[in-house]
């Protein structure tokens, strides 16, 4: 069925698109569909009529020059910029063998392509025979090293397939993504040590005359290489993926390389690269959450009759009353509690947790959070105290004491201490969030609480980080609580904790 | 209609002629806006030129710039057009003598005169080149949006009174979003999307010295480098390509011809507008400069 509806597309993208030059004949529009579904695959929502403007926009520019190539099937394709990643990955697949410059026919052969540019590009050096070959890997390093603190970048270029030709080891057909062989490469180069190099040789440079302490300068001076060494390491991983590519085909590579999008990342499983850019995800949703409330918030109730405005404005329609004004009423801030639940079983659920706690109390001035195991916590004052997240992680898990007897989630008892502790401080402008698997191991659920809760609070909800079909498996007793609660929502990815906020500010 | 860029780097060149700094992606998004006559859809952090990219490129192609700020709550009557009704009811008051008949009243206020024309049938009408800046359009509700939509799919109007009013000419486009809220699928679609992001050294660096030109290259580069370095911090609100050429003028008249640390302390409030932001900045970038260089590359891996 998929597959019949990519023909039609095809076959009407074929009809719409005129095909006056080159461009969209045969083989280039083959290519540009095949990115296209591409794109698709990797969960880009792209419509048809994105992919008829793409088509039509890549008539417009020559498709020699890759970067405005890019950058305009980007405006056409990509909508969010959540997904530009997945975009450029694809298209460095898709459109690496049309970079122009080196041919990709030597590749299967480890080192000729090395050789074949070193031998015309590197200016200087050593020329003697087969230069590439010829040179120690200490001289290797010692270009990369200069050709850094010149920021020399076609050199640069030269030595990243040099070194992928030395050190990665490639081996043709081989299964693998590129990032096995990135490190390969990198740690034959040494890189991590390089910034330090980089710094010790400016010092050297510097010599005599150089101001010895300037913490500031050598701030500045850090960065900079730091962004150089970040520059050099994404062309040695465009050279493998080209490479690799070359080796196994567009359709493979682009399937290998394929990683679920941003909102699509289990927070269970999230790798440490992907939970800082969850992070910075989780910011605007919390000020779309605030934004939205705010709004929701002074549309819903008017104020009183402005008999002032009313009886001023009268006078443009002769006296007569007919649009009565009304006063507007200062929005209430919203009051919200967030209880976490902290144990093993969602530790990596608790990290994304706090972090969103963190950002909403950022937000709104009347969050506090309370953080349990089997005992419970207020961790308030230890987001509002850190400056970064990180340190306020750091507190909520040295400092809260969220033992009470084993340190295994017991969700009762902790509910039970909420209760007796601050039921009195709920209004009806308090909405309450819970966020845990609730895998209570078998003790005593003590859904009252929450029943009660819900009766003085606005709105009481749930969040659970467990995939839906576990629920209410072995001691998960989410449905307990769940029949308490104005909403139980799955929230393992930023597509649902967007829905749950969406839902929020529908509700 | 006349095409107003030939080439992508036409683009570039003119809008650097107006000490607007365009990299590929803008530039390559505004050649593509004027061929393909859609509208853009720019989004970013605030302060990196979303606005000012609309008012460069109306002052590089001799264009009337109109713009929509859009807020909660905005509707027709205040983006499209209304009908003036205190005019209308002080025309018929004033007929009353005259005893008119219906038909004369009725046509005689329904007329252009009595029309008063919002930024969108504004930009509609316009007989000479236009470009149209929609700004924070995250702000307006779903049912706004879908008006917008209407306007500008076909970029015409219909008025009952008067009949559709279709446009002269395709202006230029420009709707800027802060991303308060996810923007619908429909208008997303319509629109070419473009993301604007804090420059990098290099051209923070160009921009600072357009648009402060009695500064001088190394104290250009300073600025840029302090800037860089704060934003790699976790602050609340990085600074705005717009609050580092603040700065850059500071310091030019405070008379400062490099930066050091004390003069970062006494002008970080120009930077940086949160207390929690500049107590961080000064103790990342005052007290202590030094150490963190593997630290800060491994937490990166």
């Amino acid at each position: 069925m998929a597959f019949n509806a990519a023909k039609m597309v095809d076959a009407m993208t074929r009809s719409q698109v005129e095909v006056p030059s080159g461009v969209g004949s045969g083989v280039m529009l083959d290519v540009f569909q095949g990115f296209v579904h591409e794109l698709r695959a990797a969960g880009l929502p792209v419509s048809m009529t994105e992919n008829l403007d793409a088509m039509r926009a890549v008539e417009l520019v020559p498709l020699t020059d890759r970067d405005s190539l890019r950058e305009v099937l980007a405006a056409t394709l990509v909508k969010h910029f959540r997904h530009r990643a997945a975009f450029d990955t694809a298209f460095d697949v898709y459109f690496a063998l049309y970079s122009g410059g080196v041919s990709p026919e030597s590749d299967g052969e480890e080192g000729e392509l090395g050789e074949g540019e070193e031998a015309g590009g590197v200016p200087g050096q050593q020329g003697s025979g087969g230069s590439g070959e010829g040179m120690g890997n200490e001289e290797l390093a010692e270009m990369l090293l200069s050709a850094l603190m010149n920021m020399d970048r076609e050199q640069m270029r030269q030595l990243a397939a040099m070194a992928v030709s030395r050190f990665a080891g490639m081996e043709p057909g081989r299964p693998v993504g590129g990032t096995y062989y990135l490190y390969r490469t990198l740690r034959q180069l040494d890189y991590d040590a390089l910034a330090g190099r980089m710094a010790q040789r400016a010092a050297e440079q510097a010599g005599d005359e150089g101001e010895p302490e300037d913490p500031l300068g050598s701030r500045f001076q850090r960065e900079e290489f730091e962004a150089r060494l970040r520059e050099f390491r994404d062309l040695v991983e465009a050279e493998i993926r080209r490479r690799l590519v070359a080796d196994r085909g567009v359709g493979a590579m682009a399937r290998t390389l394929r990683k679920p999008l941003p909102e699509d990342v289990d927070f269970m499983h999230a790798s440490r690269e992907e939970m800082a850019q969850l992070q910075n995800a989780i910011e605007p949703l919390t000020r779309a959450l605030a934004a939205r409330l705010a709004q929701r918030r002074r549309r819903r109730n008017r104020g009183h009759l402005d008999f002032r405005a009313t009886v001023r404005h009268s006078l443009s329609y002769g006296g007569v009353p007919a649009e009565p004004k009304f006063k507007h009423p200062r929005p209430s801030k919203p009051d919200i509690m967030v209880v976490a639940d902290i144990s093993g079983s969602v530790a990596s659920f608790a990290r994304f947790t706090l972090q969103f706690v963190y950002a909403m109390a950022g937000q709104f001035s009347k969050v506090r959070s309370w953080v349990f195991i089997d005992g419970i916590d207020e961790v308030t004052r230890h987001f509002s105290e850190s400056d970064e997240i990180t340190e306020a992680i750091h507190r909520v898990n040295t400092e809260a004491d969220v033992v009470w007897v084993d340190g295994h989630s017991d969700y009762g008892h902790a509910f039970d201490v909420f209760h007796d502790r601050h039921l009195h401080e709920i209004t009806s402008k308090t909405s309450i969030i819970l966020l845990g698997d609730a895998r209570n191991n078998y003790h005593a659920s003590q859904a009252w609480v929450l029943k009660e809760l819900r009766q003085k609070a606005r709105r009481l909800f749930w969040l659970n980080p467990e995939p839906r079909g576990y629920w209410d498996t072995g001691d998960s007793i989410v449905s307990d609580y769940g029949i308490h609660c104005d909403g139980v929502y799955e929230c393992r990815n930023l597509r649902q904790l967007e829905r749950f906020v969406a839902a929020v500010v529908e509700a | 209609m006349a095409e107003r860029f030939a080439t992508v780097n036409e683009v570039v060149d003119r809008l650097r002629e107006v000490d607007y700094l365009a990299d590929t992606g803008i530039a390559g998004v505004v050649y593509l806006a004027d061929r393909l006559e859609k509208p853009v859809l720019v989004e970013g952090p605030a302060g990196v030129g979303k606005t000012e990219l609309a008012k460069a490129i109306a002052a590089t192609t001799g264009s009337r710039l109109i713009r929509l700020q859009c807020y909660e709550g905005l509707d027709e009557s205040k983006a499209l057009y209304e009908w003036n009704y205190k005019k209308q009811l002080l025309r018929i008051q004033a007929d009353r003598e005259h005893e008119t008949d219906w038909a004369t009243v009725e046509s005689d206020i329904f007329s252009e005169s009595f029309l008063l024309t919002r930024p969108l049938l504004e930009a509609i009408r316009a007989q000479e080149s236009v470009v149209l800046l929609i700004d924070e359009v995250d702000r307006v509700e779903i049912e706004t949006e879908a008006l917008l939509l209407e306007v500008l799919s076909d970029f015409q109007v219909s008025i009952p009174e008067l009949g559709t009013i279709v446009g002269q000419q395709r202006p230029i486009v420009l709707l800027t979003s802060n991303n308060t809220r996810e923007l619908s699928e429909a208008l997303k679609r319509r629109c070419l999307y473009l993301h604007v992001d804090y420059p990098d050294l290099e051209r923070e660096k160009d921009i600072v010295r357009v648009r402060v030109p009695e500064i001088d290259e190394a104290l250009a580069e300073q600025v840029a480098q302090v800037v860089r370095s704060i934003r790699a911090l976790d602050v609340k609100k990085a600074p705005s390509i717009s609050e580092t050429i603040d700065w850059a003028r500071t310091l030019m008249y405070l008379g400062h011809s490099s930066v050091d640390p004390e003069v970062i302390r006494d002008t970080l409030h120009v930077l940086l507008k949160y207390q929690a932001d500049i107590a961080k900045a000064k103790k990342e970038l005052v007290s202590q400069a030094n150490g963190g260089l593997v630290k800060s590359e491994r937490a990166r891996q």
